[in-house]
């Protein structure tokens, strides 16, 4: 009896322990952030160097209504009487809006992405359905946001954004409408006051450059999109920052802005870029009459090439003859002894691969349903750029040249995959089973190297003290595809050297846009 | 008295993999070993499926073909009094696709131990009833790849279970049924970021817990024991893999399976015992649809030795 006493005291802590036992709430590295709050305003930067706009006024910003004026005391009550009514649910938009405009909006995007990185599943006769952007919600569904798509939505929006936010504050200075609270000193305030004129808000500026870009980019989901940029823009209101005229005209100077990044998107020959039967077959014809190996696709049932004329995309800043010039010379031969040895190396990585490895591998493998190595070169340059509190101009354009240099990235890699039409390690040996998926494209040059050396070298001239350490991602992330036997030595080396080369357009951007 | 010793079917290597823990000790049979009882062996598990469900969608995947689950366990059981009996195991387990290019991963997965306490002993008309308590944990023995479904060998969380079980006999037939809560600890992965339903900025992942519950009946004779048994783990939470995603550890895994199990205890040589099972998947969600065979041998040792042999044999019953 004693003994069974025991043993059911021995039950009752085990139950106890299992009901208190850790908490399964999960942080994110980004939750509870601190508001932003810019060590410098950048009150100039309706200077800067836009990316398409022809200048600051291309689209005119009405002055506002004076802050004497009845209809404006009516905006700040607006915002005292939302005050009034604020729930802990507003409390939350708010500290999540307070984080930064254009961080929050790229981690939408992010979101987005990784939504929408999904392969479509093949028709019953064996061929592969394509995405209609005219009919978004039917299956498959649009876009399959993969690597290429993803790099030219995160640059095309990014560069809105920071055209938008260059106009934006070119107005700001132009008209210098005081922020509410200094209008009202009674208002209360739930972010970092600043000096920067309020008018047009640099939210709301983001907001409708992103909602116009979105839209387009990721037209089935305008819902969540529009919801998103409604809480934003009640989130600047709640916290005091911005009237509601100040919001508007953000909007839709934002709106208008991105219009044209839109116009320009819908003629950067993405579309077509999937191209058809005749241009597939035409690779694989054109590389056999050269004497190589064709790629072909290691998918049951055989899918075709993904994106084979993304290379002739127009990028948002190099013209065609630069990105030409950019192509790195041919892989080895497919018959040399050269290629025979790479393919034997990646044989061995993958049978030697350690824990550690296979880590590596998996870090850096961001294949379907994730935000794709532009979105995770992204998530680090995002979580660096927390640390700096730059300016929502000054984030913008960061952002907007890391991800120009990750589309033209997209571009050269993808236009050296298919001028060479490379097979991948498993196909020229069937017995190398690797560690992540094999991306349906051809392997020269690697994309994962390429996209990480163009976005290291550039965000190593933003932040030069930690530009020693993105090199070495760059080149783990590079390591990381041999180490799954999905790329040759060469694919990386190559793809790094392009990479970096590409990134140094944005440097020397950079340094003459007058926001360094 | 061999039968005491509480071997199990792995019925869950119907899963994807044997991720909800190789509970082979079945802390889910009323069978108990004596006092100071002590049992051991290996038990080899063959599990394959070409066919899962993807969320609620059963669908076949050519590029990666069928997937071929195996482990070897060995477990060991004792018994601490003819009422509380104590359960340990560990398997390796190794993973193949038969198509496509991905690799196949091998390790030694979980670790787990349970306690098995047979609470009440009564008669009830002809037969007998007992009624049973169940606690056990598993845990990883090494660090293992957990973000590799269909192809990793475990799913990495830490498992404490609960059960309750009653067992009804009367003449050697028998019948069964527990109920069981796991709860299951956070895990992390290999990658910095994933998208569940949204996007994560974290390496942790949230592991729903999930129920179990089993029927399992037949006879239960001095030498044979031949059930038949269903089985049913449900994922309290998670989410459902989207169209041609991959999966992920933490999806909403169910599985409902049938099978068979038998033990024979060699007659003229009664520390040896040999047990075969097989299971079948009806109907899952988020899993492979597993047919699942396992053949074990064990022996059983006393220490102290103050029970007659043939002695322990009635307190199966």
């Amino acid at each position: 009896m004693k003994k069974t006493i025991n043993i059911q005291n021995i039950f009752l802590v085990a139950m106890i322990a299992m009901a208190c036992s850790c908490s399964k709430g999960i942080e994110e590295r980004t939750d509870g952030l601190p508001p932003l709050n810019p060590v410098r305003a950048d009150q100039d930067a309706g200077t800067w160097t836009p990316i398409l706009l022809t200048g600051p006024t291309e689209f005119t910003v009405a002055a506002p209504i004076s802050t004497a004026s009845p209809d404006y005391r009516i905006q700040i009550n607006e915002i005292k009487s939302m005050q009034s009514r604020m729930t802990e649910a507003d409390k939350k938009l708010v500290e999540y809006w307070s984080a930064g405009a254009v961080l929050r909006w790229n981690e939408i995007m992010r979101e987005l992405v990784a939504l929408h990185n999904l392969p479509p599943y093949q028709n019953d006769d064996g061929t592969y359905p394509f995405p209609d952007p005219n009919n978004p919600l039917a299956y498959p569904l649009f876009p399959f946001a993969n690597p290429p798509y993803a790099a030219r939505a995160y640059a095309y929006t990014a560069a809105a954004q920071y055209d938008a936010l260059v106009a934006g504050y070119y107005y700001k200075d132009e008209y210098k409408r005081p922020a509410p609270y200094v209008v009202d000193s009674t208002l209360q305030v739930m972010v970092p006051k600043t000096t920067l004129p309020s008018y047009p808000s640099e939210d709301a500026v983001v907001a409708g450059a992103a909602v116009e870009m979105l839209t387009l980019l990721f037209p089935g989901d305008q819902d969540f999109i529009r919801q998103k940029a409604e809480e934003h823009k009640k989130a600047r209101m709640l916290a005091g920052a911005n009237v509601r005229s100040d919001i508007e005209a953000g909007e839709a100077l934002g709106r208008s802005v991105a219009r044209k990044f839109v116009s320009r998107a819908r003629t950067d020959r993405a579309g077509v870029a999937a191209g058809n039967q005749a241009v597939w077959t035409k690779l694989e014809e054109d590389t056999k009459a050269r004497g190589e190996i064709p790629w072909i696709s290691l998918e049951t049932p055989k899918r075709p090439p993904m994106l084979p004329l993304f290379g002739k995309v127009r990028s948002l800043m190099l013209d065609s003859l630069t990105l030409v010039s950019l192509r790195p010379g041919p892989p080895p031969s497919t018959s040399s002894d050269q290629m025979k040895a790479e393919t034997e190396e990646v044989y061995q990585a993958i049978k030697k691969a350690s824990r550690d490895d296979i880590a590596i591998v998996h870090n850096w493998a961001d294949g379907v349903g994730t935000y794709t190595p532009p979105g995770h070169w992204n998530a680090i340059a995002a979580e660096d750029f927390i640390r700096q509190d730059f300016s929502e101009v000054r984030w913008a354009r960061n952002m907007a040249l890391l991800n120009i240099a990750m589309m033209d990235a997209a571009i050269v890699c993808w236009d050296a995959k298919y001028t060479y039409f490379n097979p991948r390690p498993s196909q020229l040996n069937a017995a190398i089973k690797t560690s992540t998926g094999t991306p349906n494209f051809p392997a020269y040059i690697s994309g994962h190297s390429t996209f990480s050396a163009a976005a290291a070298a550039f965000l190593g001239h933003i932040l030069p003290e930690k530009a020693a350490a993105y090199s070495a991602m760059a080149q783990e992330a590079s390591r990381s595809r041999l180490l799954g036997g999905i790329h040759y030595r060469s694919d990386c080396e190559v793809g790094l050297q392009v990479g970096t080369n590409v990134g140094s357009y944005c440097i020397q951007r950079a340094k003459t846009d007058g926001a360094d | 008295m061999q039968r005491k010793h509480i071997l199990g079917f792995l019925c869950l290597l119907a899963f994807w993999i044997p991720k909800q823990k190789i509970q082979a000790q079945t802390e889910w049979d009323a069978i108990m070993m004596n006092k100071n009882q002590f049992c051991i062996g290996p038990m080899y598990t063959h599990s394959s499926w070409t066919n899962y469900w993807e969320g609620t969608l059963k669908r076949e995947n050519l590029n990666i073909g069928r997937i071929t689950t195996q482990s070897v366990m060995l477990m060991a059981n004792y018994g601490i009094t003819d009422n509380l009996n104590i359960m340990v195991a560990a398997p390796y387990v190794w993973t193949e696709a038969s198509a496509g290019t991905l690799g196949g991963l091998s390790g030694v997965q979980d670790i787990s131990a349970f306690v098995k306490w047979k609470a009440i002993r009564t008669n009830l008309g002809k037969g007998k009833l007992s009624v049973f308590a169940v606690g056990g944990i598993s845990t990883p023995l090494s660090d293992y790849v957990i973000d590799y479904l269909p192809l990793s060998i475990g799913l990495g969380s830490t498992n404490l279970t609960a059960r309750g079980m009653a067992d009804f006999i009367q003449d050697s037939w028998t019948v069964t049924g527990s109920a069981a809560y796991v709860h299951r600890s956070n895990v992390t992965i290999d990658r910095n970021a994933y998208f569940d339903t949204e996007i994560r900025y974290t390496n942790e992942v949230q592991m729903p817990d999930a129920a179990q519950f089993q029927l399992r009946g037949g006879y239960r004779g001095k030498y044979l024991i031949a059930e038949a048994l269903f089985t049913n783990w449900t994922t309290l939470g998670g989410f459902d893999m989207t169209r041609n995603n991959m999966p992920f550890p933490s999806n909403r895994m169910n599985a409902t399976t049938a099978g068979l199990y038998v033990k024979y205890t060699v007659k003229n040589h009664t520390n040896l015992s040999v047990l075969g099972s097989a299971n079948f998947t009806l109907a899952g969600r988020n899993m492979g649809q597993a047919n699942a065979y396992s053949a074990g041998i064990f022996y059983a040792f006393y220490f102290g030795g103050q029970k007659g042999k043939n002695q322990s044999i009635k307190s199966a019953q």
